[in-house]
């Protein structure tokens, strides 16, 4: 384990500019919803590290990063399954072909 | 005022407001004088068009039911027995508008005023009525023309038997329906479509005069009154100059109602234009009944008016106005019943005068007496014009003496009435406005009344003329099938003949101390009293009589005037055969005058350009003012968000990467700007 705070945050950093490039970027509802998996999981790093090395913040920062997870993996679950629905409506997995609201 | 002088105002209104709390038989027979006529209008509504010819039967049967019943409420209440007692008794019915502490009620009230009307509108009613069943007897709308009678009935009754100011104003407005529904019953002839709605909107004009009337009359009573009509006058009379709205206005408000519907100048333009409607409803409506209306609201309102004498002066300047402006053009009208619709509005007129002179009991007097002879010669009139098959143009009559007699015989009654000669009934009605305007100091009332005295005594004659006496003028086609009306129309004439031989001898002997002055003295005591009047002896030797005197000579006058120009055979007693040359030569002479009378005074030119031509450039401009400027703000309101609308969508591609992009440089944005504000 590092002993420095910073590389963790470097990392964290690194990891949530990934998933917003691929959030931005991607086309694919799936790919989209990974890249927030992405993200959260950075935040999720960024917060485990403070817990580790602020002795204030060690059991706080645990039980959020547990409370991301619940929540990461709520979102996947709705996500999904919306995704899904949306598939069997549109035959496509494309998020710009979802067009319907627009005039 | 002193209050020694208001005692008998307000002991006249603490009586009439229904001391007797039960009326007895009465409690059930006053309600039934206006019930009877409307379940009869429904009845002949709903069922008169399978009678067909048989469709009389019904509307008749309660006409003359009603008359009974009325005849026994109006001997009960001029004699004075209970409950009516000296001012009267009435009966409430139900609470028509409850609303909270305010609460109108629908009720009616029968004093000897009610009673002297009854009589006029439940007679007349009937024998109208009757003689419609010869009339009527050949239109396809046989049983409408019932049910729109019994329906006038109803509102006419319940106009005169109202209590409150606002069940007055209900049958004030059905009245008016009823007769614009009875001028236009030949709804498919233009003329008489046209003549109905003019009837209508120029009676509108007065009725909103009428509505701000009873509106100011709630405002000085304070809003918990009950609109009752006397107790709301004697309030008013009361608190004198603390009115809220002065006196003087509402009264000329309520005259204003008065007005239409009694055609005053200048809403005077409706009624001979309504003569478009069949005969028996001109006799009815628009000379007995509907258009005394106005003359029973100004005398039912007595005090009030007394109380505003600036009122009472308008009041007796337009009424004789009128007088004299509709006699002017009766005396060249050609069409026999323009010539007794001008003769009506004069007639009215003078009573509105006596009314402004004060003298209420001579105007009552005339409405009473005119309401009988000239529904006489108006029924006589139609009856001219059944004989000649619908003609109703005097210049191709003539010559009918001998041909329709009982016709000519009564109606030869009704102008001798009109015209005022003695002992007819007119004579006494006339002479006692004319008296009592001279000797009430209104000598301008006087003279122009004895100008129109002149006159119509003079109309009357070139009327009877024209159509009984010199050569006939007929249609040779016509000619020989020229027949008296049968006896379902002749004996109505002879009944309405006896009132107008002998009424107003019954009602006036003795002079200066007549019946009808005793029965309306409870009536009009609170108007003397304001107006500081006391009964004077009668002086038949002295200025009463020379009074008498004048306006006899004058009704002479106008009558052998007439008999001169345009013939005259009484009997063969007194005999001169018409000299039209001599007409054409007089009229000559005075072309102005001529034209004048013969154009109306171009009154409805006058309307056309003030309110069709002038009136319709200013609607006109108004109607662009609304359209342009303020429905173009209100859509220019919605048409702009609209627009904004539909530019702003631009924004909503409906892309999930454009709105992350959109949620990620907000967030870069808040973290930026977090981190330049902390960082200093």
């Amino acid at each position: 384990m590092s002993q420095s705070l910073d590389a963790y945050l470097v990392l964290s950093g690194i990891l949530f500019a990934i998933g917003t490039f691929g959030f931005l970027a991607r086309r694919n509802a799936i790919s989209m919803l990974m890249s927030i998996e992405l993200m959260l999981n950075a935040v999720n790093l960024a917060i485990v590290a403070f817990g580790a090395f602020i002795p204030k913040l060690a059991t706080a920062g645990s039980v959020i990063a547990l409370m991301v997870i619940a929540v990461a993996a709520a979102e996947a679950t709705v996500g999904l399954a919306i995704v899904i629905a949306i598939y069997r409506n549109r035959k496509t997995p494309l998020v710009d072909e979802y067009d319907a609201m627009r005039r | 005022m002193t209050l020694a002088m208001l005692k008998p105002l307000l002991a006249a209104t603490a009586e009439g407001g229904g001391t007797p709390t039960s009326g007895g038989m009465f409690d059930l027979l006053i309600p039934l004088i206006v019930a009877l006529p409307l379940a009869g209008f429904l009845l002949t509504a709903l069922i008169g068009r399978r009678l067909d010819r048989q469709a009389h039967w019904i509307p008749v049967g309660i006409v003359v039911v009603t008359w009974a019943i009325s005849m026994l409420v109006v001997y009960a209440a001029l004699t004075g027995q209970a409950p009516f007692g000296e001012h009267g008794y009435g009966v409430t019915l139900f609470d028509w508008i409850p609303a909270g502490s305010f609460n109108v009620e629908a009720g009616f009230f029968v004093d000897n005023l009610t009673a002297c009307l009854l009589i006029v509108v439940t007679t007349i009613g009937m024998l109208v009525h009757i003689y419609s069943i010869g009339y009527m007897s050949h239109d396809p709308g046989y049983w409408r023309f019932f049910a729109y009678l019994n329906l006038f009935m109803f509102s006419m009754l319940l106009l005169v038997l109202a209590n409150s100011w606002l069940v007055v104003f209900a049958g004030w407005e059905l009245v008016g329906l009823s007769s614009y529904l009875l001028i236009g019953f030949w709804y498919r002839r233009r003329s008489a479509a046209l003549a109905s709605k003019k009837a209508f909107i120029v009676n509108r004009v007065g009725d909103v005069g009428f509505a701000l009337g009873i509106m100011a009359i709630w405002v000085n009573t304070g809003p918990e009154h009950t609109l009752n009509i006397r107790d709301s006058i004697a309030q008013l009379v009361r608190q004198g100059d603390t009115n809220t709205i002065p006196l003087v206005i509402v009264a000329l408000l309520i005259f204003a109602g008065a007005m239409g519907k009694s055609a005053q100048f200048p809403l005077h333009v409706w009624l001979p234009d309504a003569m478009e409607g069949p005969t028996p409803v001109s006799a009815l409506i628009h000379a007995a009944t509907m258009v005394n209306a106005g003359v029973y609201l100004v005398a039912r309102s007595n005090p009030l008016f007394a109380a505003a004498p600036q009122a009472l002066v308008v009041v007796a300047a337009i009424g004789i106005f009128t007088s004299i402006l509709a006699a002017s053009i009766a005396m060249t009208q050609t069409d026999i019943k323009r010539v007794l619709a001008y003769s009506t509005l004069s007639q009215l007129g003078y009573m509105f005068a006596a009314l402004g002179a004060g003298a209420f009991t001579a105007a009552i007097f005339h409405l009473m007496t005119h309401g009988f002879f000239k529904g006489l010669l108006f029924l006589g009139s139609g009856s001219v014009i059944h004989a000649v098959h619908d003609e109703q143009d005097m210049r191709r009559m003539g010559g009918l003496a001998r041909k329709i007699p009982h016709t000519y015989r009564t109606m030869l009654l009704g102008s001798l009435a009109i015209a005022g000669i003695p002992p007819l009934a007119g004579f006494f009605s006339k002479d006692e406005i004319l008296g009592e305007a001279f000797k009430l100091g209104f000598t301008w009332v006087w003279i122009i009344g004895i100008v129109v005295a002149v006159m119509t005594a003079f109309y009357m004659f070139r009327l009877m003329g024209l159509t009984f006496w010199g050569d006939s003028r007929v249609d040779p086609h016509v000619e020989p099938k020229i027949h008296e009306s049968p006896p379902v129309m002749t004996i109505p004439l002879w009944i309405l003949a006896i009132p107008t031989v002998g009424l107003g001898a019954a009602l006036a002997l003795p002079l200066g101390d007549g019946r009808l002055l005793h029965w309306l003295e409870p009536v009009f005591e609170p108007a003397m009293v304001i107006l500081h009047r006391t009964h004077e002896e009668y002086q038949l030797f002295g200025i009463d009589g020379a009074l008498i005197g004048a306006s006899v000579a004058v009704a002479t006058i106008g009558m052998v005037a007439a008999w001169k120009l345009f013939g005259v055979n009484i009997a063969g007693l007194i005999r001169k055969r018409p000299e039209p040359e001599t007409v054409r030569r007089l009229s000559a002479r005075v072309p102005f005058l001529y034209r004048a009378s013969l154009n109306k005074w171009w009154f409805d030119e006058l309307n056309d350009l003030l309110f069709i031509r002038i009136g319709g450039r200013i609607a006109a401009a108004m109607w662009w003012f609304d359209r342009e400027v303020i429905d173009g703000t209100v859509n220019g309101v919605g048409s702009a968000t609209r627009l904004a609308g539909t530019r702003l969508s631009r924004v909503q591609t409906g892309r999930v990467q454009n709105y992350a992009l959109g949620i990620a440089l907000g967030l870069l944005v808040m973290a930026g700007s977090y981190l330049l504000l902390a960082g200093r």
